[in-house]
């Protein structure tokens, strides 16, 4: 049984007098442990669709069923606590933090909505929290605005995996990231995944990204399905159109000095 | 190869909370008349007060010392005429409540000291330029009525209205998806060939910029650590830095980092 299989999802807007379909029947699945990558351009509707699935808006039509259970019947104190199981990571952790929390304070909060750990409790788990994701515990006091980029988004990984999650939505979660930073965020998710068996669902305009750590992937056009598959099979030979202009902008490092054309 | 721009032991300090942070320490580099030159680093390199610098855009509180000399001409340049600069986020640069064909026109008439007329001649035929679609419409339009992609291409019109001899684009593609990305990289190049200009390209992607540039700039804390050509710089970095930049970029080509036997384990 897959863990989350996505039916029939559809979402349409309604923008001035107009209708547009963000989504547009999407189905697909994700497995324990698998990384699923969304990839597509703008407006072609990856975002849309992992806030449907984090339920932070609702569909017009389609089914999602989470660890077995129908997700979108899911109310009140069942859709908390199903929520613990299901966690997310925004490209820009100072947006999705209150900037004034401490590192602590903001990693209490799972804990205690959740009922995972009692207040007592509460320090040690936050230090062991902060020591998986390879932050110092005396960074716990500290300012969420004052710790760098790359802290601040090892720390809305400390607060995914507070709940013990077996899915997080990564939604261009390593795109803000300096370069040097990226790398290490990246080798962080992965040993995560191979030790916890989360499972991800990746977005990213990033190709490069995406064939380096998505098992699959779905290539996205205009809220439709244009392609999926194997990460490195489809990017390496993409047969819809939106693949092929995806792959042929991916920047690549030339070695050799280009004239002007 | 003549010098555009000289810059001269060019240090910049801003306060921030009573305290000096130097954004730019000693800095000396000659930008050649007619190259595209790329300006790379990470976060705090610098590289966007090296761009408001030249453009002469530092904010007022920011000290500065060094010098950037002009030698081909007789004057400071001065910025829309001599400089246009394309910044990351157009939302921001438009002014979102004048019209596309006004803002590119204020600038032809204000530097070229054009009539309103001629000036709405010249944005036509520059949004042609710049290949925004049916251009007589789009005159008229509001930013909000435009795409990102196409508020870029608005954004870089007006840059070029007065025909500067240099364009300066700080991260311009960066808020853009990779089509779009690729597209205006292919239209920057195209109009700073067709008129000539000499291109400083800031950017954190260095993929990108060996796309772009014939010389390439590293910056890191603030300092000029590395400056060759895209050749060298590519396949012979001589900072440790640089080799660290080329290896966290991934590319289509890269090994994956993913252990596939850990699947379904």
């Amino acid at each position: 049984m897959s863990l989350l299989a996505v039916s029939n999802l559809t979402k349409r807007y309604r923008r001035g007098g107009n209708t547009v379909i963000a989504v547009d029947d999407v189905s697909f699945y994700i497995e324990p442990g698998e990384t699923l990558a969304l990839a597509g351009p703008s407006g072609s509707g990856k975002s849309t669709i992992a806030r449907l699935v984090l339920r932070l808006i609702e569909p017009d039509a389609g089914r999602i069923e989470f660890e077995g259970n129908d997700f979108l019947a899911l109310r009140g104190a069942m859709l908390r606590a199903r929520r613990a199981r299901l966690q997310m990571v925004f490209q820009d952790p100072l947006a999705a933090f209150n900037p004034r929390a401490t590192v602590a304070r903001v990693l209490d909060d799972p804990l205690r909505i959740h009922g995972i750990a009692s207040r007592a409790e509460r320090p040690r788990r936050i230090a062991a929290l902060l020591e998986r994701v390879g932050l110092a515990a005396d960074l716990a006091p500290r300012a969420i605005h004052e710790i760098s980029g790359g802290q601040r988004q090892r720390v809305a990984i400390a607060r995914a995996i507070a709940t013990g999650p077996s899915l997080i939505v990564l939604d261009e979660a390593v795109s803000a990231l300096d370069v040097s930073v990226r790398g290490q965020i990246l080798d962080l998710l992965l040993d995560l995944q191979s030790q916890e068996r989360i499972a991800y669902l990746f977005i990213s305009h990033d190709l490069g990204v995406v064939r380096a750590l998505a098992h699959r992937v779905i290539l996205l056009d205009a809220g439709r399905i244009a392609e999926s598959g194997d990460a490195r099979a489809v990017i390496d030979a993409p047969q819809s159109a939106i693949g092929r202009a995806l792959v042929a902008a991916a920047p690549r490092l030339k070695r050799t000095t280009q004239d002007a054309s | 190869m003549s010098a555009l721009a000289s810059i001269h032991d060019l240090t910049v300090t801003y306060r921030r909370d009573g305290n000096a942070v130097a954004a730019l320490r000693n800095i000396s580099l000659d930008i050649v008349a007619g190259e595209r030159l790329a300006v790379i680093g990470e976060s705090g390199s610098g590289k966007s007060t090296l761009a408001l610098a030249i453009a002469g855009l530092l904010p007022a509180s920011s000290a500065v010392c060094g010098r950037i000399e002009w030698p081909g001409s007789g004057r400071p340049p001065l910025l829309g005429r001599d400089i246009g600069f394309v910044f990351q986020d157009p939302s921001v640069s438009l002014d979102p409540v004048m019209t596309v064909g006004k803002q590119i026109a204020e600038v032809a008439r204000t530097h070229l000291g054009l009539t309103w007329s001629q000036a709405y001649a010249k944005a036509k035929t520059l949004l042609e330029r710049v290949r925004l679609p049916d251009p007589d419409s789009a005159l008229h339009a509001f930013p909000h009525q435009l795409s990102g992609g196409q508020k870029q291409r608005v954004a870089i019109a007006a840059a070029i209205a007065a025909g500067p001899k240099l364009l300066i684009a700080d991260e311009a593609t960066s808020a853009l998806d990779t089509i779009v990305q690729a597209e205006i990289v292919a239209l920057i190049r195209r109009l700073v060939a067709e008129d000539g200009m000499t291109l400083l390209f800031i950017s954190h992607d260095i993929a990108l910029a060996t796309e772009l540039a014939e010389r390439i700039a590293v910056f890191r804390h603030g300092q000029l650590i590395e400056l060759g050509t895209t050749a060298q710089i590519v396949s012979t970095p001589s900072q440790p830095y640089t080799r660290a930049l080329l290896d966290a970029h991934i590319g289509l080509d890269a090994a994956p980092l993913l252990n596939r036997a850990g699947l379904h384990a």
